[in-house]
Order: structure tokens, then sequence, then C-alpha cells
């Protein structure tokens, strides 16, 4: 229960947060075993209104609404739970090696860091759909790799203050092998940045999969996704918007949510809040302090 | 004699344009490497897993597939460069001739997105500040985190729901334009597109210009020029902007850049007849000319903006422009 505590945001602004995250994951995963109907079972017309038997009325082909918004949300959130998961470990372990080794191994990572964030991220990730195809680890992947070079440079940024403190030093000093420092000592001790970049990848992850799955480059129907669903679904908006108002009111508040709960890990673990979107995809550049001649 | 040294401005600049050039020569690569050499070629993409071993052949040939790998990438590289980009793997039209017009309406897209949106969200930013933690800071901050929280195509969708099919029915919800028409002939269908844009690109420019004027309006020659009785408007616009909006005009740069993403959502949200809708449906063609040569301008437009961005963010630091 203390450990919960701990973790439970003491901020209105976080508790909003962590409600609205709750909501729909419990949604998501829940959702699956409390569905009346089949996500692709065909009971009615098509886009037909609400009705008591089906709460949020059919859909593009006569399916039930209701049961495909609770079928729909367990992809993307696991989809995107490992992409965050595998760019943030991968991220963090470049950027922790490369801050602590510091010199040449240093200068040639953060190059190629530079080099990967100059590229859009969603044209990179269709770049290789468009080769390999609509599959959905691709999709993973490439996600992990759109956000292994972000946390890298996070990572680094925090490695680089824990490097100089004494107990590295002295880890060092009594012969500590390489991979126990970074294990033992430099991790642990860059958690808190970590955590918020944890946050920030998964809200961004949640929006980018969502995107392609909207594209139709993820999940393939007849499956039951809330990106797909949106797509599906907008030509008949007129006649029944709910297949088209259900996920996407789901995917806001999540993302709306999300944001809230890192903004206040932000704020409590760093002393400031998050800037999401193009501030932080991009470096700020070095410049050059004026030479005093 | 003192070596001549160059300003350190002057080599900011060549050493950020050379880190450009370089980003775009991998861009390029890398775009090549990902069409051409991974595994299933082209020419198989292109014509799906049951072709016949001619008809691969025969395609293979005319995309060069033969040859060994750099000529091909210089071959390539070289009618992108000239403007000859080939032509397209479904209907044989000049990739240029298809994509050009593209180019121009998500220009069209762009440039009146941030005609109305940049303004709009620095006027915002700039009234949040003066009146911070008022009922309108609150509530625009409010607005902007959720904003800023939105996928793009989740924008777009919300006002497709409140402005054209289902709360009210003001607008067109797709953009619909026949072929060889200006996109500007029909200002409606360009409304519901450049609002979405307008509403992405408003948070980062309006918390940038807020957090700035906030800042500068409690420096010390603000309060100065206040006791001396200076009008607050006057003080705001005529004292404290030009100060504060010089890191604003960096954000500004690249949230734009960003768009160059942005756009392809956008615009296959409204089926709007830009360079990212093109992409996407290059994709679904697997036109692979067409492909790269949209990823290579999309790319181009986010680098160069990125460079565009730092030089201002240079340029925008007296210390800076003045050092020497």
């Amino acid at each position: 229960m203390s450990r919960l505590a701990r973790w439970w945001p003491n901020t209105a602004t976080g508790t909003i947060g962590a409600i609205l995250v709750l909501l729909v994951v419990a949604i998501a995963l829940v959702g699956p075993f409390v569905a009346p109907h089949s996500p692709t079972s065909f009971v009615g017309a098509s886009f037909a209104p609400p009705t008591a038997a089906y709460p949020l009325g059919t859909d593009a082909l006569g399916r039930d609404v209701l049961s495909r918004v609770l079928w729909g949300g367990y992809r993307i959130l696991g989809l995107a739970g490992i992409a965050t998961a595998l760019g943030v470990l991968t991220g963090a372990v470049i950027g922790v090696i490369a801050g602590y080794v510091g010199g040449l191994i240093d200068e040639i990572v953060m190059r190629l860091v530079d080099v990967a964030m100059a590229f859009p991220q969603i044209i990179l990730v269709l770049l290789f759909i468009s080769i390999i195809g609509a599959k959905l680890w691709l999709l993973t992947v490439m996600v992990a790799a759109v956000h292994a070079p972000q946390v890298a440079r996070v990572a680094r940024a925090a490695t680089l203050r824990v490097a100089r403190e004494d107990f590295v030093r002295f880890a060092e000093a009594i012969g500590t092998p390489f991979r126990r420092i970074v294990a033992r000592e430099l991790l642990p001790n860059i958690v808190a940045p970590l955590m918020v970049e944890c946050g920030l990848r998964f809200a961004y992850s949640i929006s980018l999969i969502a995107g392609l799955n909207f594209l139709g480059f993820g999940v393939q129907p007849p499956a039951a996704d809330w990106g797909l669903m949106i797509n599906e679904n907008r030509i008949g908006l007129m006649g029944n918007p709910w297949p088209v108002l259900a996920p996407v009111l789901l995917i806001a508040v999540l993302t709306i949510g999300m944001n809230l709960l890192t903004d206040t890990l932000a704020r409590t673990e760093l002393g400031h809040g998050i800037e999401t979107g193009p501030v932080t995809t991009n470096a700020t550049p070095d410049i050059p302090e004026p030479e005093r001649s | 004699m003192r070596p001549v040294r160059a300003h350190p401005l002057r080599r900011f600049i060549l050493r950020r344009l050379a880190l450009g050039v370089l980003t775009l020569f991998l861009v390029s690569v890398l775009v090549f490497a990902a069409t051409e050499a991974l595994p299933g070629n082209a020419a198989r993409a292109v014509l799906g897993r049951n072709a016949t071993p001619a008809a691969l052949a025969s395609l293979e040939t005319k995309l060069h597939l033969d040859r060994p790998v750099w000529v091909q990438y210089e071959l390539w590289l070289g009618g992108v460069l000239s403007g000859r980009p080939g032509r397209s793997l479904v209907n044989g039209e000049k990739v240029l001739a298809q994509v050009a017009p593209r180019i121009r309406n998500s220009a069209v897209l762009l440039t009146l997105a941030g005609l109305f949106g940049v303004p709009l969200a620095l006027l915002a930013g700039i009234v949040a500040a003066t009146r911070r933690d008022g009922a309108f800071d609150a509530s625009v901050s409010t607005i902007a985190l959720a904003l800023a929280a939105l996928p793009e195509f989740v924008v777009g969708i919300f006002l497709v729901i409140l402005l054209a099919t289902t709360v009210i029915h003001w607008l067109p919800p797709v953009s619909l334009v026949p072929p060889g028409t200006s996109v500007l002939a029909r200002p409606r269908i360009l409304v519901l597109p450049v609002l979405t844009l307008m509403l992405v690109i408003f948070p980062y420019i309006f918390r940038m210009m807020r957090g700035s004027m906030a800042e500068i309006l409690e420096s010390d020659y603000i309060e100065m020029a206040r006791l001396k009785g200076l009008g607050q408007r006057r003080l705001v616009m005529l004292h404290a902007l030009p100060n504060a909006i010089a890191p604003v005009i960096q954000v500004i740069a690249l949230t734009f850049a960003y768009l160059a993403g942005g756009v392809v959502l956008v615009e296959y949200v409204f089926a709007y007849p830009g360079i990212g809708q093109g992409l996407v449906e290059a994709i679904f063609a697997r036109d692979i000319p067409v492909i790269q040569f949209d990823v290579v301008v999309l790319a181009g437009f986010y680098v160069s903006l990125n460079i565009v961005a730092d030089l201002l963010a240079v340029l925008a630091t007296p210390r800076l422009r003045t050092a020497g």
C-alpha cells in the first residue's frame, strides 16, 4: 500500500491524469471479457443508430460498435507499451554508455543520434512500412527506433551529471567492472528522468500507433482497433457518429491523461514541467561561445 | 601576424549548413537503401508474390535493379537532383508532374495555417502572459495542454464531427478537388484542414510566447518603464515584445518542421490532395519512385527548417550576432 501511495500523484492535475489513464486502460483490458457481442459478427444494418440492444449502434458493416470499442483497445495499448519499453531501454543503454565512456564513442553515437532525429518520425516509419509491409512487429520496432535516439540524448545528459559524483569515482577507484558501474551505479541514479521519458514516449507511442492504424498500416481488418475504426466508419458520420466518436474520445482521454500524469511526474521528480512536441524532438543548437581575442 | 580567423557566427553557420547537407545525404542513402536493398526488392514489391520470373526480370531491368547497388543509387540521386525522378510505376506518369501540384497544395495549406495560426498563437500568448493566472490564461493554457496531447488526426476528426457532419453542417468534411483546379478556387474545402493545422501548431507557439513574455515582463527594465508610468499596451508591444519574440521565432520554425510529418495524417483525414496524402496513396499502390521522391521532399523540408530554426536562434541572440 505504501508503495502504491508513493506512486500515486499528489497533485490535482496528476490525480486527474491518473484517473483518465486508468479508466481507458481498464476499458481496453477488461473490455474483451465483458463485450456483449463478438467484435466481428454482423448484428444489423450498417450505421444503425443506438438502440437498447446496441447502445452505440452499428458500424459500416453492421457490427456492434460497443463490442468493437471494448475489443479495440488492448492491441494499441500493448503495442505502445512494448514499443515504449524497447525504445526507452535501448536509448537508455546507448545514452549511458556514450555519456560514461565519452571520447570518440560518445562523439560518434551522438552524431548518429543527430542524424536519426533529423528525419521526420512518422515518415521514417512509413518508409519502412512501404517496403516490408504493414506488420505489427515492424510497427513496434519502428516506433521504438523513433524513441531510442531521443531517450539516448536524455540518458546521456543525466549520466554526465551522475558520472562526476563521488560514489562513481569511488566505484572506479576500487576497480568495479564497467558493466557493474553502469548497471548498479549509473542506471539507478537516472531513473527519475527515464521515468518521465517513459511517460512521454508512451503518450507519443499511442499517438503514433493510433495514427498508423488510422492510415491502415497497422492492425488489419476485420480486427477491431480504435484507430482503424475511425477510418472505417467516418463515411457514416451522418448516420451513426458513435463508431468514430467513441474511439476518438478514448484516444483523446488516454493521451491527455498521460500528458497530465507525465507533467506531474516531471514537476515532482525533475522540478519542471514537460515540453511535448517539436520542442523536445529537436536539439537546441550547440551555439558557439564567442571567442575572446 | 595573427592568423585570420573566421567570425564565430560565420563558422557556426557554415558548420550547420555542412551538417545539413551531410544529413540530407544520409537521408537519401537511407531512403534508397530502405526501398531498394531491403529483403523483397522493388520489383517484387510492385508485382506481388505471384509474379512470373519474366515479368520480374523485365521490371528489374527497367528499374536498373540488375545493375550494382551504387550505380542504382547514383542514377536515382542524379534523377532526383536534376528534377527528373523517373516515372510512376502505377500510371507511367512523370513523378515530378504528379507530385509538383501536390507540393503546391500542401504549401498553400501550410502557408494559410501559418498566416492565421501564428499570429493567433502569439497574441494568445502575449495576453496570457500579461494576465498571468487569470481566467483567460488558465483556460487557454488548459486548451493548449489538451491540444498538445492530442494526435493530429484526432483534432481533425473532432473538427469534422463538430463543423461538418454531426453538430453543425457548415463545411464539407472532405476536400475533394477536381484534377487540374487550384485548391484556392475552392476556399470552403480549405477551412477544415487549415483550422486543424492551426490548432496543431497553436500549443507550442502559445506556450513559448507566454513563457518568454512572462519572463521579460518581470525584468528590471520593464519594471523601470512601468514605474515611469508607461501605458500597459505600449509597454508590452513596444518594449517587451522585441525581446520576448526572439526565442519564439525558433519554435515557430521547429513547429513547421514538425508539420512535415503532421501533414500526412491531416491531409489523409480530409482527402486533401497534398504531398502527405500522395505519400499514403503511393504506399498503398507500392509506387516506389513516388514514395522515394515524396519522402526525400518531406525530409528535405524538415531538415531545411531545422537549419533555419538553428540559424534564427543564433541571429536572435544579440550576444552571438555581434560577437567577434
